[in-house]
């Protein structure tokens, strides 16, 4: 045992001796080994599409990434910062394509691209003509009275081509206004007195009734009423005045 | 009546001279002393110290009473002597103690029939305060009597509020008294004139009402319409007229009673109008379009019962039903071009016409007797320039009783058929008037707005 113990302690001699020496010596060391190359990371890669990949203008489309290797993604068009994989949906004004690009943790990028192609939303159904209100129609219709004699309700001839143009007039006006309704009003001149010129006017506007009822305008779409010599348009005491008075007066009802 | 028949007659001559009559009426009229209205004396009836404004209300309201009667000739103060009886045994008999002083002579019955005041009739009495209110006790002698009890006509009480309304009242009531008492009708003081008025730039029409001299005015409907063609029943109780208020004209009936309105069923028709009450207030004739044309209708009050009453081929309307009879129907018609007058019975048979032709011819208006019919015409004048004429429908004779260039139109006789009221534009805008029946005594009743279309109604 004790020749084991020995040697031992003989070569750690002689090792801490040579090793002594050696300092002294400068002897140039083995240049050390080069550090291990850090291992490789993978390249990235990444891929998007946009669905729906055409969209009209206000509407939505869904934007679906997704990459290897990734660290970090980036979205351009002002998104910024996004997941490495994700979906989000964009409302692209105009055809846009949108890119992501993904970097691994070694710098080292992928970019992928997908493009939303922004179609113009049809144009909205050409808005219908304007039409007038009914009021306005009515008045450009070219309405006039149908004048009467001196205590008379029957229908002279201008009366009655007046009232004629009057029927052609409301039968157009009813195609386009199926709502509209029209009143019959017959006015007396003043030199009557009120109560014969009630039934007086009341008779001048069932005449004008009848006449257009015969015109074909629908008898529902008429009433009437006797204003007598209530309402005068003017008042002046004259035949050219009374004459306006004595008429049948078609409104709108 | 007979008194006026002779007006009627004397006018008649006077329409040949037109002219003479406007100027000087009364010379034409007055025939003899036979014709003349009573004479009658109204002293100033004396009251207690604290109303006296009260007081001369009262007796101012008399006098004008009894005057617009114009049945009686009221003999003016300055022929009376200077004092009156305040109660019957203050007339003294003994007319051999009557003084030579004839201002002295107030307590005679013979101071009051003898000249200067010739008087046939003496109103007298006295107002007393009773509690704050004042008591008439008023009298009637006949002074053409010897003794205080052949005299006595009639004496009544009465009582008032001590204001001037009270006192108009009282006044009314007395002098209505008087009238009646002395067999002159019930004249005009208490009654009522209906009519259509219409404010200056406005177009919307109210009936509103008067007293017979104009006052207290009142509005009746509140439609912010047309309100046009008013009618009263013969009781006074219910109003009818034309309203727009609905669109259309139809009628509606009130109670003005209480204002409020009745039902009125107007039948289906783009005119309902100028309603008539028949006498007994059982019915309302009416015209209405409902077979195309204005025709003559009869209704219950209620517009109930439903009968056509008119079949012509021309307008029928604005009926008026005979106030005594109740069986006449007269109405307006065209059946012979322009609009003239026409009676038909109340079932609609024996259509004839009453008014001459000529012009139009409208608005007729029963006088109470139911014997003859007030209208408008223009015969002798342009279209629309009508004046007020009679028509004694037994013998068809007309009389004219305005003669004025401009409107006179929709007469209405006074309950006591001794004046007319009517509507005329001669001063400018249409008001309203009154006149005695023989078409003297002109008084224009309103002047504010415009005014048409009056009926006189009993209260």
């Amino acid at each position: 045992m004790r020749s084991k113990h020995s040697i031992i302690l003989i070569a750690a001699a002689i090792f801490l001796t040579l090793f002594a020496f050696g300092c002294k010596k400068e002897a140039p060391p083995p240049p050390p080994p080069p550090p291990p190359p850090p291992p490789e990371a993978p390249a990235p890669t990444v891929s998007i599409t946009a669905e729906p990949s055409s969209i009209e203008r206000g509407k939505a489309a869904r934007l679906t990434w997704s990459s290897t290797n990734a660290a970090s993604a980036e979205m351009n068009q002002g998104i910024g910062a996004v997941a490495t994989s994700g979906n989000r949906e964009v409302f692209p004004t105009r055809s846009t394509e949108y890119t992501i690009t993904v970097k691994n943790a070694d710098g080292k990028s992928a970019s992928a691209s997908a493009t939303v192609t922004v179609r113009a939303p049809p144009p909205p159904p050409p808005p219908p003509p304007p039409k007038p209100d009914l009021s306005e129609a009515f008045s450009d219709a070219g309405i006039a009275d149908a004048l009467f004699d001196y205590d008379k309700s029957d229908l002279r001839p201008d009366a009655q081509n007046v009232l004629r143009a009057n029927g052609t007039a409301i039968k157009a006006l009813l195609e386009d206004y199926p709502e509209a309704a029209f009143l019959l009003e017959g006015h007396c001149d003043e030199r009557g007195t009120t109560e014969y010129n009630l039934a007086l006017g009341d008779r001048r506007a069932t005449a004008a009734m009848e006449f257009l009822v015969n015109l074909g305008v629908p008898a529902s779409k008429l009433s009437k009423v006797s204003l007598g010599e209530e309402r005068p348009v003017c008042t002046d005491e004259d035949e050219s005045c009374y004459q306006r008075n004595r008429r049948a007066h078609l409104r709108l009802r | 009546m007979r008194d006026h028949w002779m007006r009627a007659v004397a006018l008649v001559a006077a329409i040949a001279c037109p002219s003479a009559a406007q100027q000087q009426p009364d010379a034409v009229i007055v025939l003899s002393d036979e014709q003349r209205d009573p004479r009658i004396a109204l002293p100033e009836i004396r009251g207690p110290i604290g109303s006296a404004n009260a007081v001369d209300q009262f007796n101012d309201e008399v006098w004008k009473a009894l005057e617009a009667s114009g049945r009686l000739d009221i003999v003016p103060r300055s022929f009376y002597p200077r004092s009156a009886p305040r109660k019957p045994e203050d007339i003294q008999v003994d007319t051999s103690k009557m003084p030579k002083d004839l201002g002295a002579r107030g307590l005679w019955l013979g101071g009051w029939a003898d000249t200067p005041v010739v008087a046939r009739y003496l109103v007298y009495g006295q107002i007393d305060d009773v509690d704050g209110r004042l008591a008439l006790q008023g009298y009637v002698a006949d002074v053409s009597q010897e003794s205080v009890e052949a005299s006595y006509i009639f004496g009544k009480r009465y009582y008032s509020e001590a204001n001037a309304a009270g006192a108009r009242g009282m006044a009314f009531d007395f002098a209505r008294d008087i009238l009646k008492n002395l067999g002159l009708g019930e004249g005009l003081a208490g009654t009522r004139i209906y009519y259509v008025h219409r404010d200056e730039g406005d177009d919307r029409k109210e009936i509103w009402a008067m007293d017979y001299d104009g006052r207290n005015k009142q509005r009746i409907t509140n439609y912010r319409s047309l309100c046009l063609t008013p009618a009263i029943s013969p009781d006074g109780k219910r109003i009818a007229f034309t309203t727009f208020v609905e669109g259309v004209p139809e009628i509606y009936v009130h109670s003005l009673e209480t204002g409020r309105r009745l039902q009125f069923y107007n039948q289906d028709a783009s005119l309902n109008t100028t309603p008539s009450f028949s006498p007994d207030n059982s019915a309302i004739y009416f015209a209405s379009s409902a077979s195309g044309r204005s025709q003559i209708y009869r209704a219950d009050p209620d517009g109930g019962n439903l009968r056509r009453v008119s079949y012509s081929r021309a307008l029928d309307v604005h009926p008026s039903v005979n106030p005594k009879t109740g069986a006449q129907i007269a109405f307006v018609s065209g059946a012979s071009g322009m609009p003239q007058v026409y009676l038909m019975d109340s079932e609609g048979a024996n259509r004839r016409r009453i008014s001459g032709g000529g012009g139009d011819a409208v608005q007729p208006a029963w006088d109470p007797s139911g014997e003859r019919l007030a209208f408008a015409w223009t015969r002798g004048y342009e279209l629309g320039n009508y004046n007020i004429f009679l028509v004694d429908v037994a013998s068809q004779r007309y009389t004219q009783l305005t003669h004025s260039r401009g409107r006179n139109d929709h007469p209405s006789f006074s309950p006591s058929g001794t004046h007319i009221v009517f509507a005329s534009d001669r001063m400018g805008s249409t008001q309203i008037w009154s006149m005695r029946a023989d078409g003297t005594q002109l008084r224009q009743l309103t002047s504010r707005g415009v005014n048409e279309s009056p009926v006189w109604a009993t209260r």
